[in-house]
């Protein structure tokens, strides 16, 4: 009577996995979905019911990658999934460079301004005695030309501005 | 159950935590899930077990004890943009000892110290928290009490010159733990050794009195320099195997940022000897000064007060 799943329910099931793993929010940056951080590497369900997601850290000792696995177990479970196994993929690393279009525009709706382009790491970095520049725009007022306060902010991810027009510190999210 | 409402987040980004009945929100990072959980962790071929798990141990140690070196100055620092940096970077570093350790320990089980039975401690955390002082591999630079905020600064560019360079290198490891650990490491590390470069020479190029304790910190830490590039047999057998780069090939690449430095800054590191050996011995061999002892009995005595203990 009950046949194993085809190929095209496994690949539906997928499809539902996947939406319902990508909607889980970041808990540090919870106007961004995992999808939208670029954490959520993979998705696949099998025909027992049962889902395999792998997760990337954004840094090595980042705290919210347990409560990540922990929301995406629990929002997979919700939606029918019977089996949920998270694995940790560690290469690729991650980079800011994941961060989505909707990912950047709803960080600076937040308040915080997006990374641009990661720096390429082949060979040897170079040291850098100056700050890098960055070309940022204040998140609250628009302007350009703001302060860094810190390259380490509230979260290893993020670092320190002061608008030099507004006078509004804000955070910027960091080039790695 | 909630789930995530585009529409509805506008007014609280939080409000989506707050209907949550599960707890574990209020206490992330607590959890003891495996930092390796679905990495393959196969050994190359023809890389001994017992000497990836030490040479893990090594790189492990030196992160964690700088880690907690770092960690004391919360709340300590000169200014609380320094202090948030600080817990920042000791954070990045107790990051990559997660995994490193978590590697010794899955390569070689015996290494683990045994914890009574119902433990919830993880095997990286029993290694952490249950090995004593001559178990530790760390070298000694990242052991020496902070001192005052010039010679933190001056042991943090110091170490972070030498692990960015031996990190570079370990992204081409046939181990590949180690080689994914590197590569993210690097990007992390680049970030330490800019900062701690970057105060090194506002510190010396600024008054008298800063000018003179960054003097007094290189007097003080640049004995302790040399044993990073000073090859332990383990270390040796692993870069034998492609595993690890051999030690003193960094000492070049080292000194050549280091030049930069001190060229931006106006020093000149001492002509001090290195600290000396004990019988031939040294960090690596898990022959410590006595500053390790009283650091591991802070970082120690709660998890070893409550083996048992969880969240």
């Amino acid at each position: 009577m009950s046949a194993a799943p085809g190929p095209a329910a496994v690949a539906a099931a997928t499809a539902r996995a996947r939406r319902a793993a990508a909607a889980v929010t970041d808990p540090e940056l919870p106007m961004l979905t995992l999808a939208d951080l670029g954490v959520l590497r993979e998705v696949s369900a099998d025909a027992e019911g049962g889902v395999d997601v792998a997760l990337t850290p954004t840094y090595s000792g980042c705290p919210a990658m347990a409560a990540m696995r922990a929301d995406v177990v629990r929002a997979l479970k919700a939606a029918g999934f019977a089996e949920v196994r998270v694995r940790t993929a560690l290469h690729p690393p991650w980079t800011s460079d994941w961060i989505t279009e909707r990912g950047r525009r709803r960080l600076a709706e937040h308040g915080i301004s997006p990374p641009g382009p990661a720096p390429r790491h082949g060979g040897p970095v170079p040291l850098s005695l100056v700050p890098r520049r960055r070309a940022l725009r204040c998140p609250r007022c628009g302007a350009g030309g703001a302060e860094l306060t810190s390259e380490f902010g509230a979260t290893a991810c993020r670092a320190l501005y002061r608008c030099a027009a507004c006078g509004e510190p804000f955070e910027h999210v960091k080039e790695i | 159950m909630t789930t995530h409402d585009p529409a509805g987040d506008q007014e609280s980004v939080y409000a989506g935590l707050l209907g949550d009945t599960d707890a574990s929100h209020w206490a992330f990072g607590t959890g003891f899930d495996d930092p390796l959980a679905g990495v393959d962790t196969a050994v190359p071929d023809g890389v001994d077990r017992a000497d990836l798990a030490a040479y893990c141990l090594m790189l492990g140690d030196d992160a964690l004890v700088l880690a907690q070196r770092l960690a004391e100055w919360c709340s300590r620092a000169p200014e609380l943009e320094e202090d948030v940096t600080l817990a920042n970077i000791a954070l990045d570093l107790l990051g990559q000892a997660r995994p490193l350790l978590a590697r010794a320990a899955q390569a070689d089980p015996g290494a683990v110290p045994a914890l009574p039975p119902g433990s919830p401690a993880p095997p990286e955390d029993a290694l952490a928290f249950f090995r004593d002082e001559p178990g530790f591999r760390n070298v000694r630079l990242v052991e020496t009490a902070n001192g005052d905020f010039a010679r933190s600064t001056v042991r943090l560019l110091l170490f972070a010159v030498w692990r960015l360079a031996l990190l570079e290198r370990l992204r081409d490891s046939r181990d590949p733990v180690l080689a994914a650990v590197a590569a993210k490491g690097v990007k992390e590390v680049a970030y330490h050794r800019d900062h701690a470069a970057r105060w090194t020479v506002v510190l010396a190029r600024g008054t008298e009195e800063s000018a003179r304790r960054v003097r007094a910190a290189l007097e003080a830490v640049w004995p302790y320099h040399d044993e990073l590039f000073q090859s332990h047999p383990v270390e040796r057998r692993v870069a034998a195997a492609g595993v690890g780069p051999a030690p003193e090939d960094l000492r070049a690449p080292c000194a050549a940022v280091l030049g930069e430095v001190w060229a931006a800054a106006g020093l000149a590191p001492p002509e001090v000897p290195g600290l000396a050996r004990v019988g031939g011995r040294a960090g690596r061999d898990g022959v410590h000064t006595e500053e390790l002892g009283r650091l591991l009995a802070e970082m120690q005595s709660v998890a070893r007060a409550h083996p048992l203990g969880s969240w």
